[in-house]
């Protein structure tokens, strides 16, 4: 601790550029705690889903659908506790920049797979009664300022009524939100009565997107999936079973190799950083040849004249990483809340790494100026040759 | 007196180049204990080199060098910047100090060494600096003090940690005559009254009057005359 006094005059002997080379490491430390940061809430909140719920999609793609005559016999299978289905409506609020994210379900159905969401037992009540009715998701109800008893209008983009118009409107009955356990997640979703819907669409009647299957132990999850789509394997609707996780990173996937892509946007700012701080550490030790020599003079051995450079570089470095983890820790959520997931906080697995790259990054950073320090002549430094 | 330096036969010569150049040859020298020495010579002479071998810097190729009664010829580096720390102190020519540094700082830098609490080191920092009489200017940055106050800082910065030989390689140099002047009165002090074994290499003959003792090299000999006035 008592050298930290030459570390720190080492690190200010030319203030300009350690601020530049500090903000230069914090951009790249920032860009890798969001990138990241994503993947990993990404991988992070795929964990948390339930082991023993299925997916029921088509085979053909996501976007086909199914027939809602498959339900009994999904539910007749053994090792099925439950079946939900859902429908989105695909729709806007307002102006089409306001998507909103309508589904059509059968409300008990959808609330017995589904024990996550919780609504107060009189308003599910009022959902059963009213036919025209919608649970909105609080987060999207306090933004919008929506509350029961409201009517709001949904225009469809591809369902309309027989009289052509894609106007749809319900009646909020109540408001939902998840349980704590589940975790933050946002509750954006709006879940009208499928029954309501399906009668009043011209296009695609008595069809549905989806089927929700809980089964009763996550050992029988893939059996459960592979008989589901036998059973339709030969049918004009075949079905394409995964569970819930599965189904999330394919929808991922679908997008691009999305890991890929941000490791290797990541690798190659960090090979850059790598080059940047080590030719900063280098200068900045040639520059002080003669005061390292000075140190040398008056007895400073090579181990801790190499361990005053590296101390340097490691201030340097896990100082402007940690600046920068603080700060994506600290925007973070709002990135997921702007996506309308929640406000899922920086993985502790993204800020350990980091400044675990940092760390790695000033010792390398460090080696070759260390090695030029370590080498120093003092009687030629002193002569300045 | 017993002798704290005693050289004997050395010889001292470095490749430069493809070439091999001898700057000492067969050097013999004794000083006393409480000695003021001035070395002198002109430039390349070798008296750089010789303070280097006392200094324990640089190692002779040939001979024997003792100080304080070890043979710095046979240490390891790693055992000879440990001996430097406990015995000498040095004054450079162009001072040496850390910019960054206040000069409290700088001088307070051999003790980093020490088991010195934080609180010993201020107070033995804070009466080498009253010894130079710079204790008013301890929080000024070297930039912010004279050439001469810059060099009484890297006195007390050679001083602090009570060395028992003081190396002082053209302390005036690069200094105005009242500025030398007042550097070398302050060597004269610590010499005479206490009592520090002083070697100081110049090439101004005004600054070797304040020594006890003066010695020439050129040409790789030292002696008791100039070469030029032997001849």
């Amino acid at each position: 601790m008592k050298y930290f006094i030459l570390v720190w005059a080492g690190l200010w002997r030319k203030p300009l550029r350690t601020i530049l080379t500090l903000l230069s490491i914090s951009v790249a430390f920032l860009l890798y705690g969001t990138l990241h940061g994503v993947t990993s809430s990404f991988d992070d909140a795929i964990d948390q889903m339930s082991d023993t719920r299925l997916r029921v999609q088509s085979r053909v793609n996501i976007i086909e659908s199914l027939p809602i005559a498959y339900l009994p016999q999904i539910e007749a299978l053994p090792g099925v506790d439950g079946v939900g289905f859902y429908q989105i409506l695909l729709a806007y609020y307002q102006e089409p920049r306001n998507a909103v994210q309508v589904g059509a379900v059968g409300i008990d159905r959808f609330l017995d797979v589904y024990p996550e969401i919780v609504v107060p037992e009189e308003q599910v009540e009022a959902m059963r009664r009213t036919r025209s009715g919608a649970l909105v998701g609080r987060d999207l109800a306090e933004a919008r300022g929506w509350n029961i008893g409201d009517r709001v209008t949904f225009r469809s983009q591809v369902f309309t009524h027989a009289d052509g118009s894609d106007a749809w409107d319900f009646d909020v009955v109540g408001i939902y939100e998840f349980s704590e356990e589940f975790g933050d997640f946002a509750a954006q979703e709006v879940y009208v009565n499928f029954d309501y819907f399906d009668e009043s669409r011209v296009q695609g009647s008595g069809m549905v997107l989806l089927y929700f299957v809980a089964v009763d132990s996550p050992e029988r999850a893939a059996e459960v999936a592979r008989r589901i789509d036998a059973l339709f394997e030969n049918s004009t609707f075949p079905t394409q079973t995964l569970n819930e996780k599965d189904w999330v990173r394919s929808q991922i996937q679908r997008v691009g190799d999305i890991d890929f892509f941000v490791n290797a946007i990541i690798g190659a700012v960090f090979f850059t950083l790598l080059f940047l701080t080590g030719n900063t550490m280098w200068q900045s030790v040639r520059e002080r040849i003669p005061e390292l020599a000075v140190l040398k003079t008056y007895g400073f051995g090579n181990a801790t004249i190499v361990g005053l450079v590296a101390a340097e570089s490691l201030l340097l470095c896990v100082t402007a990483a940690g600046i920068a983890l603080a700060g994506a820790a600290s925007f973070f959520p709002q990135i997921f809340r702007s996506m309308g997931i929640g406000g899922i906080p920086l993985p502790a697995s993204v800020i350990a790494l980091g400044i675990a790259i940092g760390v790695l990054l000033a010792i390398v950073s460090a080696l070759p100026p260390a090695w030029l320090a370590q080498r120093l002549n003092v009687v030629d430094a002193l002569a300045r040759r | 007196m017993t002798a704290l330096v005693t050289i004997r036969d050395v010889d001292k010569g470095y490749v430069r180049g493809k070439q091999r150049v001898e700057v000492l040859t067969g050097i013999n020298l004794e000083v006393e204990a409480g000695e003021f020495l001035a070395i002198m010579g002109p430039s390349g002479s070798g008296k750089t080199t010789l303070l280097n071998l006392i200094g324990g810097l640089d190692k002779c190729d040939r001979g024997a060098v003792m100080v304080a009664g070890e043979r710095l010829d046979k240490l390891s580096s790693g055992k000879l910047a440990k001996w430097r720390a406990r015995h000498v102190g040095f004054v450079f020519q162009f001072y040496n100090l850390l910019p960054v540094l206040s000069a409290e700082r700088n001088v307070e830098v051999p003790l980093l060494l020490t088991k010195l609490s934080g609180r010993q080191r201020k107070r033995n920092v804070r009466a080498a600096l009253e010894l130079v009489g710079l204790g008013e200017r301890a929080k000024h940055k070297p930039g912010e003090l004279s050439g001469g106050q810059q060099q009484r800082v890297g006195i007390a910065r050679a001083l602090v940690s009570d060395p028992t030989l003081l190396i002082c390689d053209e302390p005036t140099g690069d200094l105005d005559r009242e500025s030398s002047e007042s550097v070398l009165e302050l060597l004269e002090l610590l010499n005479r009254d206490h009592g520090k074994t002083i070697i100081m290499v110049t090439h101004d003959p005004r600054a070797a009057e304040h020594a006890s003792r003066l010695l020439y090299v050129d040409k790789g000999v030292l002696s008791a005359e100039p070469l030029d006035s032997a001849a």
